[in-house]
């Protein structure tokens, strides 16, 4: 390379070096290797030298030309990398902002605790029946082998509507438990019948652990061989399941209800040490339901015969369960809609309850 | 049902402890309300005798007593005047906690003195308020024994909840026998021999009862005694009467409480002397009025079953509550005893009537052993004569015993194939025969006639229910349900999965769920269309709520309204239940329904405050139904929500005529009725309205075919009138796809921009559109592309009077 080649390329080097932004690196470009450029100015020159040394001269400028381009392209490189950084340490913002408001809902206890139950009972067999909360005295009482006068029949604390039944007919009730639709499945649908029936329940009773608006689940088996025997083994495997206690003992003692022959009500397993109530194989009991052989007359009086069909029926306090599961106190705050209640004890849309990916997280 | 332990040991021969006894009673099926073991507190305290009692060297009114313990003597300082020596006394010794004081007993000094221990006033154990002295006990009292078993003090009181069932029970000795059954020792005979009569009694009994109401008594044993004296009953029959809550009385009316509890059996005395000629059971004139025991007086309705005299005088409620003017006092003298039988029904009709709870009603009610009249009689005249004196007359008897006697198949295998209890035959045998059945062995059944005080049995099933319950459900095999099939089929049905999943979306979309009463105000229903009087509560529990919901907005509304009073305005909250228009089955729909108010989101650096509006309940009410997969591009809005809402901002949203939905702000004055002071909008998805999917051969998806070329996006700025809404021109563009089908498919029409004011003429409005197209065969030109916009443009000029914005 010709000695003035070799100081064009230096002064080139020198001053891309020294260029500190973009705009000075490209006049710097343009300045040798523009269509006027020092570099450019070079070539043209070319065709004027002898030809013996164009050749030679002209590989010393193209490479002069290469290297310059090179060290322009490697200056723009650092200057870029450099501006990067620069906007990156400019570009800053606060962090600890909270993001824009998102959909924040939940899904009130008992929602969550009625898909519970159709989750562990699906998984038994049973599908999900209904009825209407507005019910005639024939389905809510008669039906289930409770007549007119029984004793039973005061303790229910029915409440009454003011519809006139037709020709004296008494006036409808308020279901006063979940126990009709009961009859209108059994009238409804051959056997054998599995069902369970969650739902609206009314009694006109107000306090601290009563609510006139309530929610019941109700069990009903009827099928040829099904005895007591397999309603322990229905209820042991729900509520072992349900509450999430693998050995949580059951026990059943003889009762009565008007709808189920052999009837029994249902203890499971508890302490009360320290005040806390923790469910578990610990020696005391805390009752949680009633059930029983379905009562031979209920299921002659939906059609069926009961010298070939017979099974078993349960009920219990959906709000009872719930309240056991998940640690609550009160049941008034249930029915009240108050929005601090119902985030604390809520569940997010997603907690879909299931067996296989848990009942509860 | 109360009893005490040393009662149940009158029927019952057994050696088992209290514990053993309450695990009984609850597996049998009586369950245990509560056990108070009296006894066990006071164990530790013991009979001690004073050896010596002197006094105090340095204080006048102190005693220094040295207390044979039965194991030691021990030094005591004692303040009671009656300290002496010689006598017996309750000793505690220093550890021990006073029942009375609830303070525990430390030894110490008493000015100079040693006192280890404590000699105990009745006030100190709990027992009265006694404190004037120490307990002095009997001189035969054995030291070192527990003092409570002395002053016969421990005798549990057991509580136990009969089941309506099981009026045999409501006696003690119906319990003994239950649990003699359960091996809990053994029945003790009963007999009660008749007393003779030693004259016939002056007072007669009459049943006059109208056809028809000869039930109301069909039984009534009478029998005078005289020359009885009626002072208080001896101390063991007050003190059981007290153990279980009752007020001892006076001999006679002790008599009768007593036998209510010890066999059940209710009964009556009569002042015989206050009664006129005798006794006539009748039922009750309307309006007649009957002073009674209890202190009231009642005004009958007529269906009640009255006991009068001869004179027509009511001296009692059959079955319920005695007469204040014939009951008997300390001058009777004669007293004439009624056992009878009345009608359950009517009996708890005339007690729900007037509102009168008694231990006979509770009894008459569940149905009396009509075995046990006479019995009942013998056992009071025995007792009147061996505590009251006087002579009896012969019984005086009006009506018969109803027929009781039946009879029941009970088939050997079906302990165990509806029981689920595998009982041997002739265990089966032994506990309904301990329990007073007749059975007898026909080979593959038992024949089981059920004894006179078990009116409840009343088929096989019962007869399985007592041998299971006595054999014990603990003994109940533990079953797994058998399976049809490996998998099971869906529990829900596709509307129940419905319900389920909008509950779900809603949250989704930032709504909380709330879960109010089906019942509100009246008043406030009516504000809501509830107008149907079949809707209204007979017996509300409250004025508040004393009407079947006709929606679910106005309980969302004042739960809106309860939380802004806490400071929380801002409320999204949704219901998803019922609500009624009619008191039929069909009557009642499941509703989505939700609530915003206030701001449309929190305060936030990063977003507009704005009021919520119509358009967010409608956006709710859009995406809950497409979470539901409802077909939302065929829905149509229109103008005619319920009067509940604003008549110029709310909607329906409808499939065809059906409304699937409505949505809108609040009407306000409905706001103002309810006193809410901020902006609401609502919106009731008609959860059943919502078409099913059709039934499909299967759950294939169409073909997804993918465009391979570019989508064109094109924007149209058009001026209508005011009034001009918005779908209808979305609508109107749509319209040309067959048009422009050859060329292109309409991907999207959407609404970015809607102005209307300042630089547009006065009336009118600019709605901005972009309209994104699909080329089918080739990309299109230009001069395609403007064709198809002109297509639009027409279309849009044709339906809504549009005109492209300069």
């Amino acid at each position: 390379m010709t000695d003035d080649i070799a100081a064009l390329v230096a002064d080139a080097r020198t001053r891309i070096a020294a260029a500190h932004d973009g705009a000075a690196l490209e006049a710097l470009r343009v300045e040798w290797l523009g269509k006027k450029g020092r570099i450019t100015e070079l070539m043209k020159t070319l065709g004027a030298i002898q030809a013996d040394q164009r050749k030679a001269r002209g590989a010393a400028l193209n490479a002069a030309k290469d290297e310059v381009a090179a060290l322009v392209e490697a200056r723009g490189a650092t200057l870029a990398e450099a501006e990067l950084d620069a906007r990156l340490a400019r570009e800053r913002i606060d962090v600890t902002l909270p993001p824009r408001p998102l959909p924040d809902g939940r899904v009130h206890p008992i929602s969550q605790t009625i898909d519970e139950l159709t989750a562990i009972f699906g998984e038994m067999g049973f599908s999900v029946a209904e009825g209407p909360d507005i019910e005639d005295d024939w389905h809510n009482f008669t039906a289930l082998n409770i007549p007119p006068e029984h004793p039973s029949r005061q303790m229910m604390d029915t409440f009454y509507l003011r519809s006139a039944g037709e020709d004296g007919a008494p006036p409808k009730v308020l279901r006063t438990h979940t126990s009709p639709v009961q009859i209108r499945t059994m009238k409804g649908v051959k056997p054998p019948i599995r069902v369970i029936i969650p739902g609206r329940t009314y009694r006109s009773d107000h306090d601290a652990t009563h609510s006139p608006n309530f929610h019941q689940v109700e069990g009903l088996v009827i099928d040829k061989a099904i005895h007591m025997g397999h309603l322990k083994g229905c209820l042991q495997e729900f509520c072992r399941a349900y509450f999430e206690v693998g050995d949580l003992p059951l026990r059943f003692r003889p009762s009565h209800f008007p709808f189920t022959e052999p009837s029994a009500e249902v203890d499971i397993g508890c302490s009360r040490a320290g005040g806390e109530l923790r469910l578990g194989n610990h020696g005391d009991w805390l009752e949680i339901l009633g059930c029983g052989m379905v009562h031979p007359r209920v299921i002659a009086n939906c059609g069926l015969d009961p010298d070939e069909w017979q099974g078993f029926a349960f009920g219990m306090g959906i709000e009872r369960i719930t309240m056991l599961k998940y640690g609550i106190p009160d049941l008034r705050p249930f029915y009240e809609a108050d929005l601090r209640w119902l985030r604390h004890y809520g569940f997010m849309p997603l907690d879909v309850p299931s067996m296989t990916g848990g009942l509860a997280r | 049902m109360k009893f005490t332990l040393s009662w149940l040991r009158e029927h019952l021969d057994t050696s088992a402890s209290l514990a053993e006894i309450c695990d009984a009673v609850t597996a049998i099926g009586l369950e245990l309300e509560s056990v108070d073991d009296r006894g066990a507190k006071l164990a530790p305290f013991v009979v001690g005798y004073v050896v010596e009692a002197r006094k105090h060297p340095d204080a006048d009114r102190l005693r220094v007593c040295i207390v044979d313990t039965g194991k030691e003597q021990v030094q005591v300082v004692c303040g009671a005047p009656n300290a002496r020596t010689g006598m017996k006394g309750v000793f505690a010794r220093a550890g021990l906690t006073i029942p009375g004081t609830g303070l525990q007993l430390k030894a110490g000094t008493i000015r100079g003195q040693a006192s280890n221990g404590m000699l105990c006033s009745a006030r100190e154990m709990g027992l009265s308020d006694e404190h004037d002295g120490i307990i002095d006990l009997p001189a035969d009292a054995p030291v070192g024994e527990p003092f409570a078993k002395v002053l016969g003090l421990d005798d549990a009181v057991i509580d136990v909840a009969i089941t309506p069932n099981r009026q045999d029970c409501l006696g003690v000795r119906g319990i003994a026998r239950d649990l003699a059954a359960k091996g809990i020792g053994t029945l003790r005979p009963r007999r009660v021999e008749p007393v003779p009569g030693r004259f016939a009694s002056p007072l007669s009994v009459r049943l006059d009862l109208p056809e028809g109401a000869a039930n109301a008594c069909p039984y009534f044993v009478g029998r005078l005694v005289r020359g009885v004296s009626n002072g208080p009953s001896p101390r063991w029959l007050q003190d059981r009467l007290v153990a279980i809550g009752l007020r001892p009385i006076s001999a006679l009316v002790d008599i009768t409480n007593y036998l209510t509890f010890d066999v059940g059996r209710p009964l009556h005395v009569f002042d015989a002397a206050k009664v006129s000629g005798g006794i006539v059971v009748r039922l009750a004139r309307a309006g007649e009025t009957i002073a009674t025991l209890n202190g009231k007086t009642y005004a009958l309705a007529g269906s009640e079953t009255v006991i009068s005299d001869e004179s027509g005088a009511a001296e009692g409620l059959g079955g319920v509550i005695g007469g204040e003017e014939s009951g008997c006092t300390e001058a009777t003298t004669d007293v004439f005893v009624e056992a009878a039988l009345f009608d359950p029904i009517r009996t708890a009709q005339t007690g729900r009537t007037h509102q009168i709870i008694s231990d006979a009603r509770y009894r008459f009610e569940r149905g009396l052993d009509p075995e046990a009249v006479v019995e009942g009689m013998e056992a009071a005249t025995r007792m009147i004569l061996e505590l009251c004196g006087g002579e009896a007359s012969e019984l005086v008897v009006a009506g018969k015993v109803p027929e009781w006697r039946r009879s029941f198949r009970l088939r050997k295998d079906r302990a165990a194939t509806l029981g689920g209890v595998d009982v041997p035959p002739a265990e089966q045998q032994r506990i309904l025969e301990t329990l007073g059945f007749a059975v007898a062995d026909r080979g593959e059944a038992f024949e089981v006639a059920p004894p006179s005080w078990r009116s409840d049995i009343h088929g096989e099933a019962d007869l399985v229910e007592e041998v299971g319950r006595i054999w014990g459900f603990d003994r109940i095999e533990v079953v797994a349900m058998p399976r049809a099939s490996a998998l099971p089929a869906p529990a829900l049905t596709p509307a129940q999965r419905r319900v389920r999943d909008a509950r779900r979306a809603l949250a989704g979309l930032g709504l909380v769920e709330a879960v109010t009463f089906s019942f509100m105000q009246k008043s406030v229903a009516a504000l809501f269309g509830g107008t149907n009087p079949a809707l209204e509560l007979l017996n509300p529990i409250s004025s508040d709520l004393d009407f079947m919901r006709p929606t679910i907005v106005p309980n969302l509304l004042l739960a809106a309204r309860r939380n802004a009073d806490r400071g929380l305005g801002d409320c999204a909250l949704c219901e998803v239940g019922p609500q009624f228009a009619d008191d039929t089955p069909s009557g009642q729909s499941m509703m989505a329904t939700g609530l915003r108010s206030g701001s449309a989101s929190p305060r936030s650096w990063g977003a507009r405050q704005r009021d919520v509006d119509a358009l967010d309940a409608k956006g709710d009410a859009l995406a809950l139904l497409q979470a539901l997969g409802a077909p939302v591009e065929n829905l149509q809005a229109t103008r005619d929500a319920p009067a509940w809402y604003h008549p110029g901002r709310s909607g329906c949203l409808r499939l065809g005529a059906k409304v699937i939905a409505t949505f809108g702000e609040l009407n306000p004055r409905i706001l103002a009725a309810l006193d809410i002071r901020m902006p609401a909008v609502a919106f009731e998805v008609a959860l059943d309205a919502v078409p099913q999917p059709k039934a499909k051969a299967g759950r294939a998806r169409p073909l997804l075919r993918l465009a391979t070329l570019q989508p064109v996006e094109r924007d149209f700025a058009f001026l209508v009138e005011s009034g001009v809404e918005a779908e209808k021109l979305v609508r109107a563009i749509r319209g040309t796809a067959k048009e422009i089908a050859a060329q292109a498919s309409i991907l999207s029409v959407s609404v970015f921009d809607v102005y209307e004011g300042k630089g547009l003429p006065e009336g009118r409005k600019s709605i901005a559109v972009a309209v994104r197209l699909q080329p089918v065969e080739r990309t299109l030109t230009d001069a395609e592309i403007d064709a198809i916009g002109q297509r639009i443009v027409a279309a849009a000029a044709k339906a809504t009077g549009a005109t492209l914005r300069a």
